[in-house]
């Protein structure tokens, strides 16, 4: 163990603050009123108001749109987990045909900018009738979210020794049975950091997000958008907005903390 | 590995096989499909063989133009924003705390700028550079710079950077801190009985141990620096010109703006190439050498 | 090169605890001499570790002082110590070669250039790393990586103090007893200070010029192998050294007599009456004790072991189970036969402690 010494806690302190400043900033703004905001640069609140947070808690529309994110979010992790599953267990421990050229294929779509499938994904979820639905974000999400599940599993899996699958089989447990009373308790873990980067990265995309919705399934982020455009440049609203995004981040996190570190470094590549 | 080989392996692989091709290869048909054709009023389309792709990558066109300079741009971006992020990341981690309770507050608080969709990290950045009610902008002012995001050239490219840099520094602090973590206190122990200052214990323990990583995570990183579109979407438009003009904003532009399909076609599927043979190409060189430095 | 000397060494992991039982490491004093071999022997758990680790510097004693000849060390880190150490797992240097490896910590400390090879292909000759001197260390296998490990805490010549933490853990067993001897010879040609910790007697007893045995954070007995099997001051000694150990019975007893399920034993020498209370225990090696068809302590044969070189019995005397070896050329046919104890080896335990008596 190497000692902390003086200089290390003081660069770890400067990152941390310059982390947190543009953070605090929106936090600042979100607590004071425009006319405030405008009058001039303040480091802190004077006159602290929660009023714009009290507005979009009575405002259907930012109420209705968290949920919509909360809510494709949510389905495109348990898709991606679940078919990443089984997945994940058979680039583990199997060979098969063309099983290196699969999983290099999936891990291509990583490398899709969503901005090339923006334009057919919308032309796809509108010829479906999907469009402007949550089940087409969560579907869209997959495509990179199922390969990101796949490959941190996998690493996960690594780490479950063979005879264990073995051992099963020999005391006459089905592969079913095997794979949801034995194999699914033993990488709990990996499962929950999973679902946790699952969860990042459909909550943080935006744009295939916004192309795939009109007014029904708008996700929160866009109603922040498109409200500015709208009403002129309502700073207050738009930074209590702000913050209201990172707070599911910020309690999913919470759970993972101690594992976060650990999803991708398992990784194969 | 002797892994068994079998094939009904098939079968727990097709969801996610089902899945996958469901959103990418519908979707992709339809790029390939409009790169090929032209289009003469409403739904007429006739075939235009490579037309669309010469037009492109010849920098002499208008588009082939404008294709290479945001290409050129991204590449840029992409290298600078790698030389700040992965060195920094690194100190960090070398910095974090190892035990007692501040660890995983302190992770929380790395991770926290990863956690916020991407047009609201545009937003707070959109306040923050801003020089009349932004910290940011007003202290860069304050300080006698120049500094005008939305204006002036200079300041937007190193606005999108610091933006870039504050957002995903911390993936590489994470992804950095779980290599640390994986060293044994033997080796520090060992290092300092040898005699080792700091640096040699950085050069010849730390950093042949975070190898790994460390390739996972600049691979992670250009993939998405390459493909960044949100955050100069909201701060910078892509302007001002077109100083923040990625590929990726070209594109939409393209796309969304012009309704130029077949050009917007013919560039998401270049655009992709490159991706994917960058990626690739440095995937190969990084575990190449790791091969021969076995040797 | 210097001697060790342990003042009044004793650690807790609770700071300031009072509590015996909060002791990972009780109260220590000794001398460790240069040029001398030592082992720390003892079941996990026994404060080993802690011993080694307050000598390397990772743990500073809650009480007591660490001389290195008569500097006191008891607060100085690890690099300030003079020491080497050699890990349970490999520690190897990845990105360098062999050579390069083993020189490092001669590098550091500025030695100059010739004098560094010249030391490297010694300490590589005699662990047989010389083929390797200009392989990657990564590429290695364990046994080769221990190898190098062994030779990076061999390499200075002027420490203070070599120091082995369970260093053959990861070694194939069939090489285990090769760098053994090898770690013997290298002793004895470098003239050392060496202090190796081991749970295995045979590392130790063949190792070692004296064994510290320790157990529960106390040190129970401090002596060469040859004394440790002789006159084993604790009946854990006695139990854990040997195989198998020594045989412990309960006994009254009195002056010179004790006796033991309803037999008298004389014994050599004699013995105040113990404290009422205490546990009293006869302990014998089954080295000392054999077995005959007729004559001595009636025991029950329970079963005979022939291990080649010699035949043990298993024979039950009263509730007692102990072993008991059978000489040369005698045959045990029936179920009873007799037991002789040679009288000098034959100890008195109260309180698990040896107590010497008097002569006759």
């Amino acid at each position: 163990m190497t000692r902390t010494g003086v200089l290390p806690r003081i660069g770890l302190a400067i990152y941390l603050l310059a982390l947190m400043l543009p953070i605090y900033w929106l936090v600042n703004m979100s607590l004071r009123s425009n006319e405030d905001i405008m009058s001039g640069l303040s480091l802190w609140p004077h006159h602290p108001s929660l009023g714009r947070y009290f507005f979009i808690f009575n405002d259907s529309t930012w109420v209705h749109a968290f949920g919509v994110s909360l809510t494709y979010v949510a389905i495109n992790t348990v898709i991606s987990v679940t078919v990443a599953l089984p997945a994940a267990y058979a680039f583990n421990r199997y060979r098969f045909v063309g099983d290196k050229h699969l999983f290099f294929w999936l891990l291509t779509n990583l490398m899709a900018p969503a901005s090339v499938y923006a334009m057919p994904f919308f032309n796809l979820y509108y010829a479906i009738g999907l469009f402007d639905t949550v089940w087409a974000v969560a579907l869209a999400h997959c495509l990179f979210n199922i390969p990101v599940a796949v490959w941190i599993l996998e690493g996960f899996v690594s780490g479950v020794p063979r005879e264990i699958d073995e051992t099963a089989a020999i005391d006459g447990y089905s592969f079913p049975r095997f794979f949801i009373r034995i194999f699914l308790p033993l990488i709990a873990n990996g499962i929950g950091v999973t679902a946790f980067f699952c969860f990042m990265f459909s909550w943080v995309e935006q744009l295939l997000a916004t192309t795939l919705t009109a007014t029904n399934a708008l996700p929160f982020a866009a109603v922040m958008t498109r409200s500015y455009s709208a009403a002129g440049m309502d700073w207050s609203l738009l930074a209590a907005a702000g913050v209201l995004t990172m707070i599911p981040g910020a309690v999913v996190i919470w759970f993972v903390r101690h594992h976060i570190a650990k999803g991708f470094a398992l990784g194969r590549v | 590995m002797d892994k068994p080989l079998n094939n009904r392996a098939w079968l727990l692989v097709a969801p996610v096989l089902l899945f996958v091709l469901f959103s990418a290869l519908l979707p992709m048909m339809t790029v390939v499909n409009y790169s090929v054709q032209d289009q003469m009023g409403e739904n007429h389309f006739f075939w235009n063989g490579d037309a669309w792709f010469r037009d492109l990558l010849n920098p002499a066109t208008e588009v082939g133009a404008r294709f290479a300079g945001a290409l050129v741009r991204n590449l840029a971006f992409s290298v600078t924003a790698l030389l700040i992020e992965v060195p920094l990341g690194i100190a960090v981690a070398l910095c974090l705390p190892r035990k007692g309770w501040t660890v995983g507050a302190t992770l929380v608080v790395i991770a926290l700028p990863m956690l916020i969709p991407w047009n609201v990290v545009g937003t707070i950045w959109q306040i923050f550079a801003r020089q009349d009610i932004g910290l940011f902008g007003a202290a860069l002012t304050g300080l006698g710079l120049h500094y005008n995001d939305t204006q002036d050239p200079v300041s937007a490219w190193c606005t999108i950077v610091i933006i870039d840099v504050w957002h995903w520094t911390p993936l590489v602090v994470l992804l950095s801190y779980a290599g640390l973590r994986a060293i044994p206190d033997a080796f520090y122990q060992a290092a300092r009985i040898d005699g080792a200052g700091r640096w040699a214990v950085f050069i010849n323990i730390e950093l042949p141990k975070l190898h790994k990583v460390l390739v996972i995570a600049i691979l992670l990183r250009f993939m998405q620096t390459f493909m960044i579109y949100t955050e100069p979407f909201v701060v910078t438009g892509g302007g001002p010109g077109n100083a923040t003009t990625f590929l990726s904003i070209d594109l939409v532009k393209i796309a969304l703006g012009q309704v130029d399909l077949g050009n917007a076609a013919s560039m998401s599927l270049i655009y992709n190439l490159i991706t994917i043979t960058l990626s690739w190409i440095f995937f190969t060189i990084m575990t190449q050498l790791d091969r021969r430095r076995e040797e | 090169m210097a001697r060790i000397t342990l003042d009044g060494i004793a650690h807790s992991y609770n700071p300031g605890s009072t509590s015996e039982a909060d002791f990972a490491l009780k109260r220590l004093d000794h001398v460790w001499e240069q040029g001398r071999a030592y082992a720390l022997l003892g079941p996990s758990g026994c404060g080993k570790t802690t011993l080694l680790n307050i000598i390397s510097g990772l743990v500073v004693p809650s009480s007591g002082r660490l001389l290195f000849d008569d500097r006191d060390v008891t607060h100085l880190p690890t690099e300030q110590r003079n020491i080497a150490q050699v890990f349970q797992f490999p520690v190897v240097y990845d990105t360098m070669t062999v050579a390069q490896n083993l020189a490092f910590p001669l590098k550091n400390r500025g030695v100059a250039r010739g004098a560094i090879d010249a030391r490297v292909a010694e300490i590589a000759a005699m662990l047989g790393l010389t083929p390797e001197l200009h392989r990657r260390a990564r590429s290695l296998t364990a046994d080769a990586k221990q190898k190098i490990s062994l030779g990076r805490g061999l390499v200075r010549s002027d420490v203070a103090a070599v120091l082995f933490d369970e260093p053959l853990t990861v070694i194939d067993p069939a090489l285990k007893w090769e760098l053994r001897s090898k770690l013997k010879a290298i002793h004895r040609a470098l003239d050392l200070l060496m202090v190796y910790v081991t749970h295995d007697q045979v590392e130790a007893l063949t190792f070692a010029d004296e064994v510290v045995v320790m157990k529960d954070g106390r040190v129970l007995q401090i002596a060469t192998p040859a004394e440790l099997f002789e006159q084993p001051e604790h009946t854990f000694v006695g139990y854990f050294i040997g195989s198998p150990g020594m045989n412990l019975v309960e006994a009254q007893v009195d002056g010179h007599l004790a006796r033991v399920a309803d037999q008298t034993i004389e014994l050599g020498r004699r013995y105040a009456a113990p404290a009422p209370g205490s546990s009293v225990r006869l302990g014998f090696r089954p080295d000392y004790a054999s077995l005959v068809p007729a004559g001595g302590i009636p025991v029950r044969v329970r079963r005979i072991e022939d291990l080649g070189r010699r035949r043990l019995a298993r024979v039950a005397l009263g509730e007692n189970d102990i072993f008991a070896t059978i000489p040369h050329g005698v045959s045990i046919e029936r179920e009873e036969a007799g037991l002789l104890i040679e009288q000098d080896r034959l100890f008195v335990y109260v309180d698990e402690q040896r107590v010497a008596g008097q002569a006759r």
